[in-house]
């Protein structure tokens, strides 16, 4: 039985309540920015599959565009947590709550 | 039935070490996880006969993103830094979130399994791509012709990017500490 969209979708799916899970559960800002690039990747692995299945590569012309801004993401978003962890000296995001109102 | 083969290796394996990125508690443990999850669904590219992508999910994620990655974790040497999961406000919050992805998988798998086909637009099966050059060449053709302008933004967009990390790097954090 070779594998059709629907066990890709389903792969897909569990990779990406993996990494909504890690977002929602974990406490350092680190593995919160690592659990967000898994669900990102699930989502290209969708496109993928249906850019396989419909037999078009539109779809992975969307995926190169989505790996770039996810490099910028990435530089800006660690960027952004050593400027943090500079000030207050902790990535906790428990700790980190002054926009809490 | 080899295709049927590898998909489950590859998948069993993602989701394994995905599992590994969220459940270990050390910032290099889980980042080296994230680094084998990334080179597994590169394989599943591979599988879905989207080479390009695999080979740049392997060089720009696997690669460069995630050796950004251990290289802020280790420069701020958080690997002594504990993050459990505090019972019982954070257990509960796990065990309703593990519940709704269950449930999200399990609406997926249901709907993605009532024999769906899509239509194939411009007819590339691999057989057709293969003849056309190979799906290197047929990607590249699509970024450089019709998404020539996306691609060029893309390019200002990490330009901009680069720009913006330098000036936050190097920015005084408090502008009071510079007496």
């Amino acid at each position: 039985m070779t594998p059709d969209l629907g066990h890709y979708l389903t792969l897909s799916a569990m990779l990406f309540a993996i990494g909504a899970t890690g977002v929602l559960v974990r406490r350092n800002a680190l593995i919160i920015f690592m659990s967000v690039e898994l669900m990102l990747n699930a989502s290209h692995l969708a496109l993928v599959a249906f850019s396989r299945f419909r037999e078009s590569l539109d779809g992975q012309v969307l995926v190169f565009f989505g790996m770039t801004v996810a490099a910028a993401e990435v530089a800006v978003g660690l960027a952004i947590i050593i400027a943090v962890y500079r000030s207050r000296k902790t990535v906790n995001i428990d700790e980190l709550r002054q926009l809490h109102g | 039935m080899s295709a049927a083969i590898a998909f489950w290796i590859l998948a069993i394996g993602a989701v394994s070490t995905a599992l590994g990125v969220v459940l270990m508690r050390n910032p290099i443990t889980s980042a080296l996880n994230l680094v084998l999850s990334l080179c597994f669904v590169a394989g599943l590219y591979a599988l879905l006969e989207a080479h390009f992508v695999a080979a740049i999910q392997v060089t720009v994620y696997a690669g460069a993103i995630m050796v950004l990655f251990t290289f802020v974790i280790m420069l701020l040497d958080l690997g002594q830094v504990q993050d459990r999961i505090g019972p019982p406000e954070g257990l509960v919050k796990a065990a309703v979130m593990g519940l709704l992805g269950i449930a999200f998988v399990v609406m997926v798998a249901k709907s993605a399994h009532l024999g769906i086909t899509i239509p194939s637009t411009s007819g590339l099966t691999p057989a057709n791509v293969a003849r056309a050059g190979g799906n290197t060449r047929l990607v590249g053709e699509l970024l450089f012709g019709p998404y020539l302008l996306p691609f060029e933004i893309a390019g200002v967009l990490l330009v901009v990017a680069l720009v913006g990390t330098v000036v936050m790097a190097k920015r005084e954090v408090d502008p009071r500490r510079r007496k």
